[in-house]
């Protein structure tokens, strides 16, 4: 069989396919669930129109991307048993209760509760409605939390011993499971990084307003809460991720030294600014590096000493018998690179924007504007200087940009974390190979990746165009009935005729 | 009861409560060609299930989890073995998902018309399929030693599975088209009543041999119980449907889906999945079971969470309970 569509390849291709499709969806699903509840908090407590509006505005723009995050969500779910049977058998014991624990507690939760908010506008008094709002983003916190302990336990086993007997992993300790550092790192980490993308899609669709100038007052509202939770989503986001490449060096030391293209162990060791090597014969060419900053970001020591690749390798082969243990060393290294650099890219934009927007009672009285108007750009701290048209136009724009990049550092850190992992499926105990399905055919793994790529790439357009729709339209007018929802459970019976406030 | 017996049975639990919950949304879906007579019906149809669907489908979510868990053998063996099924429900349910959630976001009528047509096909495929999958479950398909599937995709669809297939097909129908009577007025709940009957006749004919032939391969005592209970309780539902008894024939449509998927766990225990290759391969509840610590911490999750997942789901209906007619549909969405 050709390897390059041997069942295992196709299978790891889809896995791969289907997870970073889902994964745009994810982070902007628990970031704007978050912030609409936000925002409807914030209407119902003041009663500020502006606020509804853009409950309004940003909770449609989240049922378009939760609708997506909840279908390609049923894949993930099916596609162990379905391409992955033999890790399904192996793993089942532990990898399996995560995910049913997920169904039970989180999946219920979100989607029961979103149909009542969606429909229930006219139907829950206000804070009953507010409620639901709150449920969903916690359900999908829950949900996040528990897949990625699931993950972690594949970057990290623990809690667990493998019985001969039946040729599976059992569980022994599932609190350990839920708990290990691998899982609370990752959540934070990803959690964190889903506030950084929401943020940076609420910035970069306020700024295109603002470029426009329409919407102009709703906009300012949900520009500087979008500067804010990209900054503070950005600032947890490079503290986890710290956080957590320290407890990755310690774990699993070759997904690391991948990370740096760091051959040969070195004390200390530097941190690698740009790689070109050759991996067949284990060095680079090519690096431009820092000295000693790799010892400091694995084990807080500029000095101390960091193994690398071939060390690795080589003291795999002795635990684990030959072979190569080896990741896809370039994916590794640049995966980390653009996930760090996209990331911090957009946070640097959003530190930016939220410092060129200070507070009004900073600015001297030339530089404030009404509230239509689209604020100036300022540049210094009590300063007389604003930044010109042409700049702040600039500005706009490229905050417009930053929208898509959270997005992209979303996908490399999955693709570098996964990739990284390789040969094995879960750490040191089952290796990829070993883990797809036998009785599956290679046509029958390639129709179905055929399927959902065209299905997705379909879906795509669709997506963004309607997005794009709604964002152009801008928030919507308010109703007497917005601004009066009833008193009781189920609406009013004096009005039983009248239409439904929302109908699909 | 050992706690893989426990776990049978709550997956069975989880399998009832799909088909009883997405089973009418199916036939919600279903009936937006045959009983819809415009577009406003259509969009009446489509609201009476608008805030639950979503909810009705996590409970495949949570069965497909809970098998991961609670029996990963099984998990594997049926979802590489039925690949390709498979392949076709969760495509439907894809497209169906979005088709709600897309079909009215846009005024043009062909984007509308578009989605509705989607949501008839990938109601009323999954609708047939699941059936079909089922079919071939209880009837036990060609398992090896190693609890590999090593079956064709033809092999799938034979006979007695295909009438499964059109059992959950017209049964789902008909629970569909008695929860519009129940949740409708006006002319539309008229005519949901009067299909209601007609599909409900068609769906005992295909019901009644379908578990007679179950009854006669694998079933027992327990199984025939369960096999009474379904047919007198799709007759009654008829009954309470012609009297104008909705809530009760909706009741009473979700009896027989019930006793139905009962009567096909009591016949496959304690098999979970038999091979019909050799006896020693097929697949139980013991050798396809998970270890009792597992089971042990499921089952505290599930002890404490499904009762909460009831009263949160129940409270949804309550809050939707009243009927809806197309003077409730607005001119336009937006």
């Amino acid at each position: 069989m050709d390897l390059a569509l041997a069942p295992e390849t196709l299978a790891r291709w889809q896995f791969g396919i289907t997870t970073v499709y889902h994964f745009l969806f994810v982070p902007l699903t628990i970031s704007l669930a978050a912030l609409t509840a936000g925002l409807q908090t914030a209407w119902v407590r003041t009663e500020k129109e502006k606020y509804l509006r853009a409950t309004k505005f940003w909770g449609k723009l989240f049922l378009i991307n939760i609708a997506m995050g909840v279908v390609t969500g049923i894949v993930q779910e099916f596609q162990f048993g379905m391409n992955w049977s033999d890790y399904s058998r192996f793993v089942g014991d532990i990898f399996g209760a995560p995910l049913a624990f997920e169904a039970l507690i989180a999946f219920f939760f979100e989607s029961t509760f979103i149909g009542l908010w969606i429909f229930g506008w006219d139907k829950l008094p206000k804070k009953i409605h507010l409620a639901c709002i709150w449920m969903v983003s916690i359900g999908t916190i829950l949900s996040a939390y528990f897949i990625l302990a699931a993950n972690s336990w594949m970057q990290h086993p623990v809690g667990y011993k493998i019985n001969e007997a039946k040729g599976r992993a059992e569980l022994t300790d599932f609190w350990h499971v839920l708990t290990q550092n691998t899982a609370l790192a990752q959540a934070f980490h990803t959690l964190s990084a889903a506030f950084l993308t929401g943020g940076a899609f609420m910035v970069g669709i306020s700024a295109f307003h603002l470029l426009r100038k329409k919407h102009i007052s709703d906009m300012k509202t949900s520009l500087r809460l979008g500067l804010v939770t990209v900054i503070v989503g950005g600032l947890l986001t490079a503290i986890s991720g710290d956080t957590l490449g320290k407890i990755m060096f310690e774990q699993q030391p070759m997904k690391m030294a991948a990370a740096e293209a760091l051959w040969d162990g070195e004390k200390p060791a530097p941190f690698s600014v740009f790689a070109y090597g050759d991996v067949d014969a284990g060095h680079n060419k090519v690096a431009i590096e820092i000295p000693g900053l790799l010892s400091f970001l694995a084990n807080d020591d500029f000095n101390s000493y960091v193994p690398g690749i071939n060390d690795v390798n080589k003291s795999e082969q002795e635990k684990f018998g030959p072979g190569d243990y080896r990741p896809n060393i370039p994916v590794a290294y640049w995966g980390f690179r653009w996930m760090i650099g996209f990331g911090m890219t957009s946070f640097a934009i959003g530190l930016l924007g939220l410092w060129l927007t200070r507070k009004k009672f900073l600015l001297p009285q030339h530089l404030r504007v009404a509230d239509d108007e689209v604020p100036h750009l300022v540049l210094l701290p009590r300063g007389k200087k604003a930044l010109g048209p042409t700049l702040t136009k600039w500005y706009w724009r490229i905050a417009v940009l930053t929208m898509g990049f959270p997005l992209i550092a979303n996908s490399w850190g999955w693709i570098f974390t996964e990739m990284g992992r390789q040969p094995w499926v879960v750490y040191g105990v089952l290796q990829t190979r070993h883990a797809v399905s036998p009785g599956v055919s290679q046509g029958e793994v390639l129709t179905s990746m055929i399927v959902f790529t065209t299905l997705y790439a379909i879906l795509a357009v669709v997506e963004v165009k309607l997005l794009a729709k709604y964002v152009k339209a801008g928030p919507p007018e308010l109703t007497e009935a917005d601004l009066n929802p009833p008193t009781k459970i189920g609406g009013d019976t004096r009005d039983a005729d009248k239409p439904m406030a929302f109908s699909y | 009861m050992e706690l893989h017996d426990v776990w049978f049975v709550l997956i069975a639990v989880l399998w009832t409560g799909y088909f009883f919950l997405e089973g009418f949304d199916f036939g919600v879906g279903i009936l937006t060609k045959l009983l819809a007579r415009d577009r406003p019906e259509k969009r009446v149809l489509i609201n009476t299930i608008g805030p639950v669907w979503d909810g009705n489908e996590v409970w495949l979510l949570t069965a497909g989890g809970a098998t991961f868990a609670a029996f990963p053998e099984w998990y594997a063996t049926l979802f590489s073995g039925f690949y390709l099924p498979l392949l076709i429900i969760l495509v439907c349910l894809i497209v169906r998902g979005v088709a709600f959630e897309y079909r009215a976001k846009r005024p043009e009528e062909n984007w509308q018309r578009n989605w509705e047509t989607a949501i008839f096909w990938t109601s009323l495929i999954p609708a047939f399929l699941w059936g079909v999958a089922f079919g071939n479950i209880v009837r036990g398909v060609k398992i090896d030693k190693n609890f590999e599937y090593v079956g064709t995709f033809w092999d799938l669809l034979n006979p007695y599975a295909l009438l499964g297939g059109l059992v959950t097909l017209t049964l789902f129908t008909f629970h569909g088209a008695v929860f519009t009577a129940l949740k409708t007025v006006g002319d539309i709940r008229e005519r949901a009543r009067k299909l209601a009957l007609q599909v409900g006749l068609v769906t005992a004919v295909f019901a009644a041999i379908f578990l007679l032939w179950t009854q006669v391969d694998s079933g027992d005592a327990k199984s025939l119980v369960a096999l009474v209970v379904a047919v007198a309780a799709l007759i009654a539902a008829l009954v309470a449907n012609q009297a104008g008894r909705e809530g009760w024939s909706f009741a009473l449509s979700g009896v027989t889906i019930v006793a139905a998927v009962a009567m096909l766990f009591l016949s496959l225990f304690p098999n979970v999945m038999p091979s019909s290759l050799h006896e020693d391969w097929s697949l139980t509840v013991t050798n396809a079971s998970s270890s009792p610590y597992t089971l042990k911490i499921m089952t505290w999750c599930a002890a404490i969470a499904t009762p909460v997942v009831l009263l949160y789901q129940s409270w949804t209906y309550w809050v939707f309970r009243k009927r809806i007619g197309t003077q409730h549909i607005a001119e336009a969405t937006h």
